[in-house]
């Protein structure tokens, strides 16, 4: 009996290792021939095809430019927060006057990639992954690949080298945006004056800081696109895959990015 | 365009099947959908399946199109087997032929003229000029000639099937397949339907291939016809020598009868003992 037990234990943790193999092994190649097809795209060896780049900026504007206010909102107040939280502590050291260096740092290195990410994830991760499947139960997809159209090509690819530069782009916004909300709440309620602000914030930010959160992004922006593909991409069964699917982006989409984000995180503080 | 038809000499194909499957079989999970089918499609003639739901057709269909890889048995199409065919081969055939789905499968995100020109646009250097005329044309051959700038989600279920057409016939096919063509329409849109079947057959010697259980337009479409039933060819012959067939499935199917040898009941346990326990 406990022998079964066993057995059966190491099958179910075997089982799911080979799922997540799997299912990571289906990503990496989404990835590698997303890369390509944009190679091809970007050099134009694909001949006249016409349309590769109307897409792509299709999907860089859905992606990108709609997710803007929504970004703008969440890290202006996050930066508020920061401030006032950092205030809180900071002020029991004598030392308020450090609250512009804490948020530019956090905003950065960490707070203005993650969230700005998170956000995405659920913005256009989501209605990726539903629009990917619905496509499939629609027989969209074979629809296309019965035309000898190649739905990584003309579906996956766009989506992913989009939410790729879109996410640096927003993260660059976003980082300017959180700093703002840290300044706003400087300049409010803890009486530092705007020149002090301006000035500390420069002084104390380096460029690495900025370089290793936009690094991040890039990976955070080809992960949640890619997540997002994927799980549209395996949808089986009618309406109900297609919430699956979108549940699972997000969820999926998260869990990835914090757990990249942890890796990047010893990375630099190792390497840099 | 015409360059794909100049490449296939077209008289000698007459009695050298188009499509042919040889004992092909399916297995999903251990649950045997194909069991052994075997086929002979014949240049320009309209070959019709039909069979009940769940009878294996539409995994017929997959299989000949390419998107499924057979568990048994051999596809050729062209005189070329595809069952082991590169992605890359397999999308050169794939530009031969044509397909209707079930319910259009139009790209919801472009407008009806822009899903009629997609392929076009991929696949041919046509300037766009040229392109949009062509896909009037096509419009035109389904009756939708004014309708090119509406979205999918504007126009009607029957409509959709139309443009659905219109988008198989873009890059001028030599096989068309029909995937239950008449599903969910009217009979009105539905004889529409037959008609621009029969049309492009007639008028430009397109091969079709039809899978459908509505047994009106199968008999008036259809040159020949097979009849699917668990898996298996039960029946083939010209749609008279189907109807005259003494075959009790055969005529059961014809009829609609509700219980026959196609039973009504398809729980394969015991009713009493299943309720007792």
């Amino acid at each position: 009996m406990s022998e079964n037990r066993v057995v059966r234990l190491l099958g179910t943790v075997g089982g799911a290792g080979m799922d997540l193999v799997l299912y990571l092994g289906g990503l990496g190649c989404l990835f590698k021939e997303s890369l390509r097809y944009f190679t091809v795209l970007a050099l134009g060896l694909g001949g006249r095809k016409r349309g590769g780049f109307r897409t792509l900026f299709f999907q860089m504007v859905r992606i990108g430019v709609r997710s803007v206010p929504i970004v703008s909102l969440v890290v202006f107040f996050v930066g508020m927060i920061i401030a006032l939280q950092m205030a809180y502590v900071l002020k029991g050291f004598g030392a308020p006057q450090a609250v512009p260096a804490v948020v530019g740092v956090a905003m950065l290195r960490e707070l203005g990639p993650l969230l700005t990410a998170i956000v995405l994830t659920g913005f256009a991760g989501a209605s990726i992954a539903a629009e990917i499947g619905t496509m499939v139960v629609s027989e969209e997809i074979l629809a296309l690949e019965s035309e000898a159209m190649n739905p990584i090509q003309f579906l996956v690819m766009p989506r992913v080298i989009a939410s790729a530069l879109m996410l640096l782009c927003l993260t660059i916004f976003a980082n300017f945006i959180g700093i703002l909300g840290g300044f706003t709440i400087s300049g409010l309620i803890l009486g530092l004056s705007p020149n002090f602000y301006y000035a500390q914030t420069v002084e104390f930010l380096k460029v690495q800081d900025l370089l290793t959160g936009l690094i991040k992004s890039v990976v955070f922006g080809t992960l949640i696109a890619l997540i997002a593909c994927q799980e549209g991409l395996r949808v089986k069964g009618g309406a109900e895959g297609v919430g699956r699917a979108t549940t699972l982006a997000v969820v999926y989409g998260i869990v990835a990015l914090i757990s990249t984000d942890l890796f990047f995180s010893w990375f630099f503080f190792k390497v840099l | 365009m015409t360059e794909t038809k100049t490449q296939t000499p077209a008289v000698d194909t007459k009695r050298e099947p188009v499509i042919r499957v040889e004992t092909v079989g399916m297995d999903f999970s251990g649950r045997i959908v194909l069991d052994s089918v075997s086929m002979d499609v014949y240049h320009g003639e309209t070959l019709v399946v039909m069979g009940g739901s769940g009878c294996g057709k539409s995994t017929l269909l997959r299989v000949m199109i390419g998107s499924y890889q057979p568990s048994r048995g051999r596809v050729s199409l062209f005189g070329q087997d595809i069952t082991n065919l590169s992605e890359k081969e397999m999308d050169k055939l794939r530009l031969r032929f044509g397909i209707l789905f079930q319910s259009g499968a139009l790209y919801n995100s472009m407008t009806v003229g822009e899903n009629v020109a997609l392929p076009m646009h991929e696949h041919t250097d046509l300037d766009d000029g040229i392109i949009d005329i062509m896909v009037k044309m096509k419009l035109e051959l389904v009756g939708l000639r004014d309708f090119g700038d509406l979205m999918p989600s504007q126009i009607s279920g029957g409509m959709k099937k139309r443009v659905g057409l219109a988008r198989a016939i873009a890059l001028d096919p030599e096989i068309i397949f029909y995937d239950e063509p008449s599903a969910g329409l009217d009979p009105i849109v539905a004889g529409v339907i037959d008609m621009l079947i029969m049309d492009l057959s007639k008028k430009l010697g397109v091969t079709s291939v039809v899978v459908t259980h509505d047994m009106n337009s199968a008999f008036k479409i259809a040159d020949r016809m097979i009849m699917l039933y668990q898996g298996r060819v039960v029946a083939s012959g010209t749609a008279a020598e189907i109807k005259s067939s003494a075959d009790p499935v055969v005529q059961q199917f014809i009829t609609g009868a509700p219980d026959g040898p196609i039973p009504l009941r398809m729980s394969k346990t015991d009713f009493g003992k299943d309720l007792i326990g």
